[in-house]
């Protein structure tokens, strides 16, 4: 008979209490052997490789490759011997990998503090990932008048060595809570069950408790039930991304100016350059003759590529354009640079606009590309959107979105006469840091990225 | 004449058996041995290996809080552990796996420590190997301690094989920079006693290359205390087994100690906790690999001993069996009773001492299910 072993994420570094997990040598599904490299994790003080501890068939692996995650986790499942899976679950059951001594039959029954929810608080020990289940389990002296009931363990769903490294109680199971916090909780009147559980391993604390307590009769705070929400860990790319985005709208009062241009020539001058012989191997688009554009104006009105030095009470002037290019990727959004964008030339620029593309697509962009940019576009349009509100990159001055270039009807004049045309029309959105910017250098700057745009030729001017 | 114008020359080394597998000769240490004890020391080898590799993993599958690896030195400790005789005594580092090994400690008992369940895990005098210091460079102290015992019974240079007896301690390149191995070294000279002091220089104490620490080859270091030293292939089981063996006979026969520099490499991590892509290139790493110390010794025996594949076999099976008693064993420890502190502190166990058990097991006997 088959049964499921988990691998919990040992602590490999004496008092290490996290890794992120670098690579996985294996997928569900493979056959592994003892001590076959199964994953690449990296602490802070080493990456190392750990070794299969049971030979059998990978069941589930917990963890994507870039999570970070804590000492004792179950980073993986395994199927171990043949036939049909004994006790599988996800995320829970099979055995610890501690080995457990055998189980005194009179203590297994005893409510220690590990006991009352079932799962053993986790002791800060040096070996392994803290002991667990009967090992951790410091024994209750003997009180004649204070014998626990029989029935405590069925009570709370006593689950030796299962594992709660998820703070959402599975449904179905009673509420994780020490008895005073069950005590605050009756004298409060709030039902356990319907807490949002933020304690240690996914226990209720004192501290839910009380919030719990705030809200009206009948309100649950509890995580509902996986098939109507889902829970995104606020990690990696997206906590970055979102401590940028709070720094600079909170610090750099943003103002949203807009253009609404005709890009005919533009998309006439693109066709022509995508058909030259040294174009041919790079992709010309839209975006970058923007980026040109952007590039031109700046040279026109400086401040627009420019860093607000609070610490030194200064506004720094940059003589060089690091250019950065939004980029939707699977790890969420990343902002990499085209170092000294100013000093290329179109196809140089086209060429390490599609270099830059394919690395962030990759997820090999390395921190130094996304870091020194000077000014930053955001290309909404391809998402067949007009324009936005973007927000500034911190540490830059400005940022401008480029929205869907679409055939719209146009306005257009000549020898005095006027008549409607269906032309190549595109919307402009620049925000700039109104601390270092002011509205007159901005309009001039999106003027003149329009500008540009709708008539290159100014570019020779 | 200038005082810092001497260049020294590049110091040579004792070499019986090179990386190519080539038996050579040495005229100062000539070794008698036969293939079938040059097949043994390769059993020694493989086995310590195939148990420090164990260990490591369990280290990585949270079985032992840590491990200090001793791949690329199993030669320097089993040649200096194989040159002992019964009631020589050994003071180990915490890396001296292949010395265990040779003084019949079993691999799991060195567990015991890593896994946290023991302070020690064995009795010292029962396979006169001490137990593992880690405090660095300590037990070179304890070494000479006992080396002075050793001298005060008598011991030493009556030309009794069986009762003429030396001290062997262990210590690395960045523990001879502590005070300890240098008081060692002085006390050990002043009295002329029965120790060897055996420095295995892997390269890197942790992350600080050798020749940060000393001017000159460490093994030069022992003669301004006044007694010999000498530098090794520590990667040689042979020349370690040889120049050990000259130097503990020269011990017992009275005539003091000596500083033996085996010149190895720590192929793995310091410790499990250390990782060394930070601090060292990795072409270092490919040439030691040339130099490895069982790939030398199983190429002598193909090509000059004529052993056949089915040694190698059988070898290999034993290592794989011993993998998985070690395996099963290390997770099997158990925790240590709590009366056990009182065990092994004292000889005779004080009244005092006694009365004090006697409460703390009451005490235990006060819980729940107690009796266990």
């Amino acid at each position: 008979m088959a049964e499921l072993k988990h691998f919990k994420l040992p602590d490999i570094g004496e008092g290490l209490t996290e890794a992120d997990i670098l690579r996985w040598d294996v997928a569900v599904g493979d056959t592994v052997t003892v001590n076959q490299t199964l994953v690449e994790v990296e602490t802070a003080k080493a990456a190392v490789e750990l070794p299969c501890p049971f030979a059998g068939v990978i069941h589930e692996i917990f963890f994507d490759v870039g999570a970070t995650v804590d000492v004792g986790q179950p980073i993986v499942s395994i199927q171990v011997g043949e036939g049909e899976l004994v006790g599988a679950s996800s995320g829970s059951g099979g055995e610890d990998l501690v080995p457990t001594p055998p189980i005194d039959g009179g203590l297994s029954q005893s409510v220690g503090p590990t006991s009352p929810n079932g799962i053993p608080e986790r002791e800060a020990v040096l070996v392994g990932y803290g002991v667990s289940g009967e090992r951790g389990r410091r024994r209750k002296r003997a009180k004649p008048d204070a014998v626990p009931a029989p029935s405590a363990n069925d009570a709370f769903g006593v689950t030796p060595g299962a594992h709660a490294a998820n703070a959402v109680v599975p449904a179905g199971r009673g509420a994780l809570a020490k008895p005073p916090v069950r005590k605050l909780a009756k004298t409060l009147g709030v039902d356990l069950a319907n807490i949002a559980a933020t304690g240690p391993n996914g226990s209720i604390s004192r501290l839910d408790v009380e919030e719990a307590a705030k809200l009206p009769a009948g309100t649950t705070t509890a995580a509902p039930s996986v098939d109507t929400e889902t829970r995104i860990p606020i990690k990696g790319v997206r906590k970055h991304t979102a401590a940028a985005m709070v720094s600079s709208a909170f610090t750099a009062p943003h103002v949203t100016e807009f253009i609404t241009v005709d890009v005919t020539d533009m998309m006439e001058l693109r066709n022509r350059v995508a058909a030259r012989r040294e174009f041919r191997e790079v992709k010309v688009s839209p975006l970058l003759f923007v980026a040109r554009a952007v590039l031109w104006a700046a040279k026109r009105t400086p401040v627009i590529n420019s860093t607000w030095d609070d610490k030194a009470g200064e506004i720094v002037v940059k003589h060089y354009v690091n250019l950065g290019i939004a980029a939707a990727t699977d790890r969420g959004l990343i902002v990499p640079n085209i170092k000294r964008a100013d000093t290329m030339s179109l196809l140089e620029l086209a060429q390490a606009m599609g270099t830059l593309t394919e690395v962030a697509r990759s997820g090999r962009t390395a921190p130094a590309d996304m870091s020194g940019g000077t000014f930053t576009i955001t290309n909404v349009g391809v998402f067949g959107v007009d324009t936005g509100t973007p927000i500034i990159n911190p540490g830059e001055a400005a940022i401008l979105a480029f929205g869907a270039v679409r055939r719209q009807p146009w306005v257009v004049s000549s020898d005095g006469t006027e008549r409607i045309e269906p032309r190549w029309v595109t919307q402009l959105a620049v925000s700039f840091d109104h601390r270092s910017v002011d509205g007159q250098q901005g309009s001039e700057f999106l003027a003149d990225v329009a500008a540009v745009l709708r008539d290159p030729g100014l570019a020779l001017l | 004449m200038t005082l810092h114008g001497h260049v020294p020359p590049e110091p040579d080394l004792v070499q019986l058996l090179t990386p190519e597998g080539v038996r050579v000769e040495h005229p100062d240490f000539p070794l008698e041995i036969t293939d079938d004890e040059i097949k043994s020391l390769y059993r020694d080898l493989a086995l310590v290996r195939r148990f420090d590799g164990e260990a490591t993993a369990l280290q990585r599958q949270g079985e032992l809080g840590l491990w200090a690896s001793c791949l690329g030195q199993e030669a320097a400790q089993v040649g200096a552990g194989r040159a002992l005789r019964t009631q020589d005594m050994a003071f180990p580092t915490y890396r001296e796996h292949g010395v265990a090994w040779c003084r019949d400690v079993d691999p799991v008992t060195l567990l015991g420590m890593f896994r946290g369940v023991s302070l020690g895990g064995w009795n010292p005098n029962e396979n006169n190997f001490n137990l593992y210091t880690i405090v660095l460079g300590a037990q070179t102290l304890h070494a000479v301690g006992y080396a002075m015992g050793v001298a005060r019974d008598g011991a030493v240079g009556t030309g009794e094989p069986d009762r003429d007896t030396a001290v062997l301690t262990f210590f690395g390149d960045g523990a001879s920079s502590q005070g300890d191995v240098n008081e060692a070294f002085i006390w050990a000279a002043a009295a002329n006693l029965p120790v060897v002091f055996y420095c295995q220089n892997n390269q890197w104490a942790i992350s600080e290359p050798v020749e940060r620490q000393s001017r000159v080859p460490l093994f030069q270091r022992a003669s301004g205390f006044g007694f010999p030293g000498i530098r090794i292939d520590g990667n040689d089981v042979l020349a370690c087994l040889a120049v050990s063996r000259v130097a503990l006979d020269e011990a017992r026969s009275g005539q003091g100690p000596t500083l033996i520099e085996a010149f190895t490499y720590r192929m793995g991590a310091h410790t499990t906790s250390d990782d060394p892509t930070r601090y060292r290139l990795s072409e270092e790493l490919e040439t030691w690999k040339h130099r490895d110390p069982i790939e030398r010794v199983r190429a002598y025996l193909i090509r000059e001993a004529g052993v056949a594949q089915e040694f190698f076999d059988s070898i290999e099976a034993e290592a794989e069996e011993l993998a998985i008693r070690i395996r099963q064993a290390c997770r099997a420890l158990e925790d240590p009773s709590p009366l056990s502190v009182f065990d092994q502190v004292y000889v005779e166990i004080t009244d005092e001492l006694a009365e004090q058990r006697s409460d703390y097991a009451d005490y235990l006997a006060s819980f729940e299910g107690a009796g266990r």
